[in-house]
């Protein structure tokens, strides 16, 4: 990280504002430089890496991804954690995919076949109903977010086993008579050569990006993650705050469950288990951090690439799977590792105020801050 | 500016010394070229406004940072302290200004925490709890060895605090605002506890931003300012005047009472007004108590820590339930309303402690300032940046913040500044009642001084202020009214021309002799 280190040293002679700016820059930069690093590897070990099929496969795994991480980036903006999001995913699939076979209703003796967008809206529907239990749980009756998304987790797999039976649905394509065909539109079709998971995942970027940075809920967000009690006393309603994002990454999590069903043309009731994990990786990566208030959209879409293009790279070259899980594992701890260091260098930078170039010792004399930090008790 | 080149007092009375200490973080000098003696048996107290560097000698003398350049002399030779625990080893030990005790531990457990005694086996509780108990008799404290740090008063855990130097048998105690959270009683116990310690030859050196208080204790005054010692003397040869002068470099008092507007309606009205304590005793902490504030007045609540200051503040602004009565703004009854509907018809609070209630650490200046008026500046879903931009550089220049500009960190402010930052964000919502809450504490004179001006203005442009202070000079200073609780209850009303001993009296503070 001598890069960083050094363009900081250019910046600080600059007006505090840019050089912050630049800073923050630096700090994605570094999720940047990691996904250039993979695909440039990956690219050497296979001919088969650098092509732009195998680029659009990978970025539809990375879709999946992408869309939990987003909403588990709210979360984790607000300070808390969303455990829930890979059991969220497969229980929506698994409702999706039991609407799909068709609702009986015995004391009318019909079955109704709901056409798809009614089933998508259904699902997602049923992704916010379950962050609006966890949202409750968490800002109403002060249930600690790791274990109230914890028991969620587990309800909503147990919930997905029982509907199933632990069985998959394997029919999703409709009958063109029954009109309830398209299901395949919601992720395994293509948008102008574009996988429509793809579609879904820049279009809810661009969503979140403009909630979070342009909207009086983004600022809400990022005032009750940074300090919860001054934003309350500044006016803004944390505990709506709260609950909407646990609802947002709800909703986020069933449009991933969709678009994976849709993506396999099965919906299975253990879908998506463990993608939680992967997606607060994908979080951390990005350089935000799990205390909240810091963090943003292109970062955890960086880190997104990042944790999906490494491990598709490691598929490809036949690395096994065992090895993956390693590798993906030492990533997570060097990404929250230079985090680590990142804000602490921030948090320790003196006043800009300054002005003077007289910055070159800055580098010299940063090694003796960590130590203060951790002597002085 | 030239560091003072005199050292002051025979240096062959110097148990530990400065020479030249230099300290720069990155371009900025925090000290430069710094000369202290602490004196052998004696109190030597350190004064200056936040920023001037005190912290950051008290840092380097105590091993927790290493200077730029410059040496340290303990007992006439030249040492350098590799960590605060080999200061610690020599016998020079810092109270720092935060408590840095676990709450979930018992006093006897944070009295020996790190150096626990053993015996062959495991650990010496008995010893442990022996030596912790002769350590609070020798503090005149009644607290258990075995009682959990949680379950006592700050100023016990202040007590607590400094029974962990003194285990160790220091020779060089440095106390860094010790009784910023002690009631007069105990300060009194503390001062005699350091009458007590000097006799035996311990070295002090004391930090405080109690001047009267640091003035009674001190044998040796030395002033630092803007990272330069500028004056030194011996306590009996100085008084207040001295100080702040030196301190600040100028004449300057707190202001007076703003003159030439009439006062207007009534404002604020708090009717029989009870908070019951939050760690469920049931125990009231403010007791029936009723107050009007009118629009252009100032009133100062003056009490003890403890005499419910804060939690009839904070009950005020909705931040903690009332238990009975209510609160009218201009008329309305305000008391079912949340925080931001009481900040939207205009009833604002400025917290006490602005760190932990008044700022967002990850957020930028203007995002603090801006935060109390999003709507100020939405445009339908949007927020609009120009017109952020215009109300956060118009606060900024109201407030006189001090800063590179709103996009500056907030962490990177000093303490008075930040706290203009949390003021600034109250006064940008266009309030008509303001309650501060200490906004003083922790900040620097040319800074209180500042902030009592700027309200002092705006009183008289028509803002009911209510702030609350348990330092007797605020109260004489810009209020038209001073209100003395104790106990949950106003003790006392007072018109500007009170006496400090007519305020101390009625709050219950023994007039420290």
């Amino acid at each position: 990280m001598t890069d960083v280190s050094q363009a900081r040293k250019q910046s600080s002679p600059s007006a505090g504002g840019e050089g912050f700016d630049l800073a923050k820059l630096l700090l994605e930069g570094r999720a940047f430089f990691a996904l250039i690093v993979i695909i440039v590897v990956f690219s050497i070990l296979s001919p088969y890496y650098l092509s732009v099929a195998n680029f659009l496969t990978m970025a539809s795994h990375v879709a999946i991804f992408g869309i939990l991480a987003i909403g588990m980036l709210l979360v984790i903006l607000n300070g808390g954690i969303d455990l829930s999001v890979g059991s969220t995913l497969g229980l929506a699939g698994v409702v999706a995919g039991f609407l799909m076979q068709g609702v009986t209703l015995t004391w009318l003796g019909v079955v109704l076949y709901p056409p798809v967008w009614v089933v998508a809206v259904l699902a997602c529907m049923l992704g916010a109903v379950v962050g609006l239990i966890n949202g409750v749980l968490i800002a109403r009756f002060k249930v600690p977010a790791f274990v109230a998304t914890l028991g969620v987790m587990y309800m909503a797999r147990g919930l997905a086993l029982l509907m199933t039976s632990g069985l998959t649905y394997n029919n999703l394509g409709g009958k063109p008579e029954l009109g309830n065909t398209g299901f395949d539109a919601l992720g395994f079709n293509r948008l102008f050569g574009v996988p429509t998971g793809v579609v879904v995942l820049v279009v809810i970027a661009l969503i979140g990006s403009i909630v979070l940075n342009r909207t009086a809920f983004g600022r809400w967000l990022y005032a009750s993650g940074g300090n919860e009690r001054a934003a309350e006393l500044s006016g803004v309603p944390v505990k709506t705050v709260q609950i909407s994002v646990y609802v947002l990454s709800g909703i986020c999590a069933a449009i991933a469950g969709l678009i994976l069903s849709s993506q396999l043309t099965s919906a299975g009731p253990t879908a998506g288990t463990t993608y939680e994990l992967t997606a607060i990786a994908a979080v951390v990566i990005g350089g935000a951090a799990l205390t909240g208030g810091r963090g943003n959209i292109r970062g955890t879409l960086l880190g997104a690439f990042v944790i999906g293009f490494l491990s598709d790279g490691l598929v490809i070259i036949g690395i096994s799977s065992y090895w993956q899980t390693v590798f993906t594992g030492a990533v997570i701890v060097l990404a929250v590792l230079l985090n680590a260091v990142q804000y602490r260098r921030r948090s320790k930078l003196p006043s800009a105020t300054g002005g003077q170039p007289t910055s070159q010792k800055r580098g010299k004399a940063e090694p003796a801050n960590p130590a203060q930090g951790k002597t002085a008790r | 500016m030239k560091p003072a080149a005199d050292t002051g007092p025979a240096t062959g009375d110097a148990v530990l010394s400065a020479r030249n200490i230099v300290m720069s973080y990155g371009g900025v000098h925090a000290l430069k070229g710094v000369n202290f003696d602490i004196h052998r048996g004696k109190v030597t107290t350190l004064f200056g406004e936040n920023g001037a560097g005190k912290s950051t000698l008290m840092k380097i003398l105590s091993g927790v940072v290493t200077p730029t350049s410059g040496d340290i002399v303990l007992d006439g030779n030249l040492v350098s302290f590799s960590s605060s625990s080999d200061a610690r080893d020599r016998g020079i030990s810092i109270i720092h200004q935060e408590l840095s005790l676990a709450p979930n531990l018992s006093v006897r457990d944070n009295i020996f925490m790190g150096r626990e005694l053993r015996t062959r086996t495991g650990l010496d509780f008995a010893e442990e709890q022996r030596q912790a108990r002769a350590l609070m008799a020798d503090l005149e404290e009644d607290i258990d060895p075995m009682t959990l740090v949680e379950d006592l008063r700050l100023g016990q855990q202040q007590i607590v605090e400094i029974a962990r130097a003194l285990s160790v048998d220091s020779r060089i105690l440095i106390m860094d605002e010790p009784t910023s959270a002690l009631s007069a009683t105990e300060v009194e116990v503390l001062f005699k506890v350091i009458r007590d310690l000097t006799s035996r030859g311990v070295s002090i050196v004391y930090i405080s931003h109690h001047l009267e208080e640091a003035l009674q204790i001190t044998d040796y005054a030395v002033v630092l300012r803007d990272g330069a010692i500028t004056a030194t003397a011996e306590a009996r040869d100085i008084d207040l005047e001295w100080i702040v002068r030196n301190m600040v470099g100028e004449n300057f008092d707190l202001g007076s009472p703003p003159t030439g507007h009439e006062f207007g309606e009534v404002a604020l009205s708090i009717e029989d007004v009870s908070v019951v304590d939050t760690s469920g005793s049931g125990y009231s902490v403010v007791d029936h108590l009723s107050l009007d504030v009118r629009a252009g007045e100032i009133v100062c609540i003056y009490g003890l820590m403890g005499a419910g200051r804060t939690e009839l503040l904070e009950a005020v602004a909705g931040r903690v339930p009332m238990a009975g009565g209510r609160a009218l703004l201009e008329g309305e009854d305000v008391s079912g309303l949340s925080i931001a509907q009481r900040i939207s018809r205009g009833l604002v609070l400025v917290p006490e402690d602005r760190q932990r209630d008044g700022l967002v650490q990850t957020m930028t200046v203007g995002r603090n300032l801006s935060l109390a008026s999003i709507e100020e500046f939405a445009r339908g879903l949007f927020l609009s940046r120009s017109r952020e931009r215009e109300l956060v550089e118009d606060s900024i220049r109201k407030v006189t913040v001090k800063t590179a500009g709103g996009n500056a960190m907030i962490g990177s402010l000093s303490g008075g500044n930040q706290q203009k930052v949390v003021i600034g964000k109250m006064l940008t919502t266009n309030p008509k009642v303001i309650l501060l809450d200490e906004p003083s504490r922790g900040i620097d004179v040319g800074a209180k001084a500042e902030v009592f001006r700027l309200l002092s203005e705006r009183a008289a442009q028509g803002l009911a202020v209510v702030f609350s202070t348990s330092e007797v000079n605020e109260c004489l200073s810009i209020a038209h009214r001073i209100v003395v609780m104790r106990r949950g209850r106003i003790s006392a009303e007072f018109g500007a021309n009170a006496t400090k001993e007519q305020i101390m009296a009625a709050s219950g503070e023994a007039v420290v002799a």
